[in-house]
């Protein structure tokens, strides 16, 4: 759409300059924030590569190795050196991998990503539907089944369900496709989509849950409303009245739980990931935090809060989408 | 929607089962992975939680980042799997008569991975390095009797000492004392490996494996048995256990004895055991606050029973140990002033000290960096308050642990210490008023420092051991430490695999000589 009058048009562009100000600033701090934390954290990437042998090193030897790490440097001056490799591109190095932290993200994220999407879309088709049933006056099964699967997905730890599925599997059935190296989904599609089944039936399993109670209650509330009243009493078949008139309005709620969701799952799932050997962000970040490899840490949490800011950005231009009220506002 | 929603709940089964059904396929490729890119042998995959953190041999102390480097990295001298001292690349080696003066002869015809050919000119150029506080290499201190290195011709390097040291060949055998050629640098080599070890690199994927493959110069009577190695990372010592049951991985080492014994319980796993050079201690430091006298550091030595620590803790996987495990060298557990658990006698100690009414000794514990390690520390606290110490627990995590240890920052700390073959090497940093890692072991002596010194000037090896179980008694009379229990390390292997040798050390050194069937 064309915005063709000026104070419109002024409105539109003061509003994407403070979202994208806005952005930046959130950026700002969570790099402020990560890098003091890590710098709170006892021990130094000296004594997560030694460690208790660090306490054998000489004053020298400790010299030339922060020297080696830049850890010889003034944390103010750390800061603006790792902010200066953000604007070359290359967000740093990983001694340990001996890659840049950009070579590293560009493996790992899109792995992240794909495995959010199989999750999330696992979770819509178990959630939604049942969310649906539960909320069905008629369905007392339905309900009862929508409620198990509710409860089971909030309290079923995610690790206790990946080790029994991954056990159960490789020991009954000699089902353990996450045991071979992993494969991109360019590399070998079908053993990926192997890989990413049960990480993503798990973390889907869990999500369901949340999606589950939200689409239960949307759609209690939209039923009551009077426009279902009155496209029943014109004789709007059942299944169209519930999938065009009330699935869609109860439509906000459900992707703002998504999206959220969604947002989270970009951050990586360490536990998932670790349990089942998924090179993901996660794994990137913990063995960062373990490695005490500050850039690489530092840059990844700086793509996961960009990731979700975009989610979220993405969210709001969904709710337009779907709701010609927000388009309308 | 009723029917919308079973069809949807339909279709996520439908994709279950279609995944599910593809399993049998990725089931038999497992094995067919197993056939290797090289030709006269196949690929074994070995399971590892971890990839290296360096592939720089000099400052590689993490257990995967040896594992890889001592396989392709050779050494001047080596340990065989009983872990004596045998030629590596110094084919013999000779002590001068007054010790004064280690004469190697290297082996002809060794190259390394680049093609160029080994000789002295590279040993004494890394042997210089190490010794070069610059390089921050780990094992500089190994070599702080030797006062200088000469390459009198390309075959003979000359060790030149500021007196005796028997354990020199000992400790030339690490890979931390790895040879490399003198024109490569850290940053080559952590990019390219260059050794001349049974294998060279092959692939590596950052945080997902590393792929070493067959070295067909290599200069040893066999070459290695598989054409490569893949050390595939699997972060979780169970999904390692998984992988090995539906045939992705044929061989793995394992810490915790519980995932051991879950390993062997499926029947189609080996599981080996093997007693570990590692040890479980209580550390006491002897310059903190109510452990300066000795008599409370033998009231806590006689309040604990390794046996029930070792039970609890470890579920009995183990052997209750004295100060060395060296096998050569192994110190008697019983060989102590309580070699049982006697509360009346540790009432006496106490009572000795003053301190009839107890004690508080704070203790660090590290959450994570071994698998029993809090176990352990519960079960000393509860022996130790019937004797009227508390042992103030102290749970940190891995990072904080090793600052507060580094620092020397604790009364007690319940530790996994690495154990070594030559119990100089082992015990000489702590031990000796100028060892390394004195201020952390918080104890010397003038007595220990004179047997330390009378171990290095002695060659014979029941000389040597005499003097040891000196040094062991003088540790346990004065309760330097409370040394606990040593563990197993457990190797696992599928039945497709012979001609592993598991070490005490935990040494994947003889993966060269390792088939898969």
């Amino acid at each position: 759409m064309i915005v063709r009058n000026p104070v419109v048009r002024r409105i539109v562009r003061s509003v994407v300059v403070r979202r994208v100000a806005g952005t930046l600033g959130t950026l700002f701090g969570v790099a402020v924030l990560v890098f003091v934390m890590l710098r709170a954290i006892p021990g130094d990437q000296i004594t997560a590569g030694l460690g208790t042998e660090a306490a054998a090193l000489t004053p020298a030897q400790r010299q030339a190795l922060e020297l080696y790490y830049g850890l010889d440097q003034p944390l103010v001056a750390q800061f603006f050196s790792w902010l200066g490799n953000l604007f070359t591109g290359n967000l740093g190095y990983s001694a340990r991998s001996q890659q840049s932290v950009l070579e590293l993200t560009l493996h790992a994220l899109p792995v992240t990503f794909e495995l959010a999407v199989f999750s999330i879309v696992l979770a819509l088709l178990i959630g939604v539907p049942l969310g649906m049933l539960a909320a069905s006056r008629t369905s007392a099964t339905g309900n009862a089944a929508g409620q198990v699967v509710s409860l089971a997905g909030l309290s079923i730890p995610a690790f206790l369900l990946a080790t029994t599925l991954l056990s159960v599997f490789a020991a009954s059935f000699g089902f353990n496709p996450n045991g071979q190296g992993f494969a991109t989904l360019v590399e070998d599609p079908l053993l990926n989509l192997q890989q990413m089944f049960l990480p993503a039936l798990v973390l889907g399993f869990g999500i369901a849950a949340p999606i589950l109670r939200t689409t239960r209650t949307a759609v209690l509330e939209v039923r009551s409303d009077d426009f279902v009243r009155t496209a029943r009493a014109k004789g709007v078949p059942e299944r169209r009245l519930q999938v065009r008139h009330v699935l869609r309005n109860a439509l906000v709620p459900i992707v703002t739980m998504t999206g959220l969701q969604f947002g989270y799952l970009l951050g990586g799932a360490v536990v998932v990931e670790q349990i089942f050997s998924v090179p993901g962000i996660g794994r990137q970040v913990l063995l960062g935090i373990q490695q005490k490899e500050y850039a690489v840490v530092q840059s990844t949490v700086l793509v996961i809060a960009l990731a979700f800011v975009l989610v979220n950005l993405l969210t709001d231009v969904l709710y337009r989408v779907i709701d010609p009220r927000v388009r309308a506002s | 929607m009723p029917r919308g929603a079973f069809s949807a709940v339909g279709a996520a089964a439908a994709l279950t089962l279609a995944l599910t059904a593809c399993s049998s396929s990725s089931g038999s490729s497992s094995s067919g992975s197993a056939n290797g890119p090289a030709s006269g042998g196949r690929t074994l995959v070995v399971g590892v939680t971890s990839d290296p953190d360096t592939l720089f041999p000099w400052k590689a102390t993490q257990f995967q980042a040896v594992n890889v480097l001592q396989n392709l990295y050779g050494t001047l001298t080596e340990f065989d799997k009983d872990l004596n001292v045998v030629p590596g690349l110094a084919e013999s080696w000779q002590t001068s008569d007054d010790g004064r003066k280690l004469t190697l002869k290297l082996r002809q015809g060794v190259t390394f991975a680049d093609g160029s050919a080994f000789d002295s000119a590279d040993a004494k150029a890394s042997l210089d390095q190490i010794m070069d506080e610059k390089t921050a290499a780990v094992a500089r201190a190994s070599l702080s009797s030797v006062k200088s290195v000469e390459a009198p011709d390309a075959g003979t390097v000359v060790l030149e000492l500021t007196g005796p040291d028997a354990a020199l060949p000992a400790n030339l055998a690490t890979v931390n004392m790895a040879m490399l050629s003198s024109g490569d640098t850290e940053e080559k080599l952590n990019a390219t490996p260059n050794g001349t070890g049974p294998f060279t690199l092959g692939k590596r994927v950052p945080s997902q494996s590393i792929t070493l493959a067959r070295n067909d110069k290599y200069w040893g009577a066999e070459k290695a048995k598989v054409a490569s190695v893949e050390f595939r990372v699997i972060p979780d010592e169970s999904s390692i256990v998984s992988a090995m049951q539906s045939g992705n991985v044929q061989l793995a080492v394992f810490d915790d004895p519980l995932v051991a014994q879950t390993a062997a319980g499926g029947g189609t796993i080996t599981v080996a055991r093997t007693p570990q050079l590692n040890y479980h201690v209580l550390q006491l430091n002897a310059q903190h606050g109510d452990l300066k006298d000795v008599n409370v550091r033998l009231a806590i030595q006689c309040a604990i029973d390794r046996k029930q620590v070792l039970d609890t803790a470890a579920l009995g996987e183990g052997e209750v140990t004295g100060p060395i495990t060296a096998p050569a060298y192994k110190s008697d557990p019983n060989r102590r002033p309580c070699p049982g658990r006697d509360l009346a006698k540790a009432a006496d100690y106490l009572a000795k000290a003053g301190k009839a009414g107890g004690v508080t000794v704070k203790a660090i514990v590290s959450q994570g960096e071994y698998a029993t390690s809090v176990n352990e520390a519960q079960n000393l606290k509860a022996q130790l308050a019937e004797a009227k110490i508390n042992l103030e627990l102290e749970v940190l995590e891995s990072g904080a642990f090793v600052d507060r240890w580094v620092a020397a920052d604790f009364d007690a700390a319940v530790a996994l210490n690495g154990g070594r073959p030559d119990p100089d090497g082992a015990y000489g940093r702590y031990f000796t008023s100028d060892g390394n890692l004195n201020k952390v072991a918080g104890y010397s002596s003038p007595e220990l420092d004179e047997l330390f010194a009378q171990g290095k000037a002695t060659t014979g090896q029941a000389e040597r051991k005499a003097i040891y179980d000196k040094v062991a008694a003088e540790l346990e009379d004065n309760a330097a430490w409370v040394w606990l229990f040593a563990g197993y390390t457990y190797t696992a292997t599928t039945a497709n695999v012979t001609g592993f040798a598991p070490m005490a050390s935990g040494s994947l050194q003889y993966l060269r000589t390792t088939a898969v069937g």
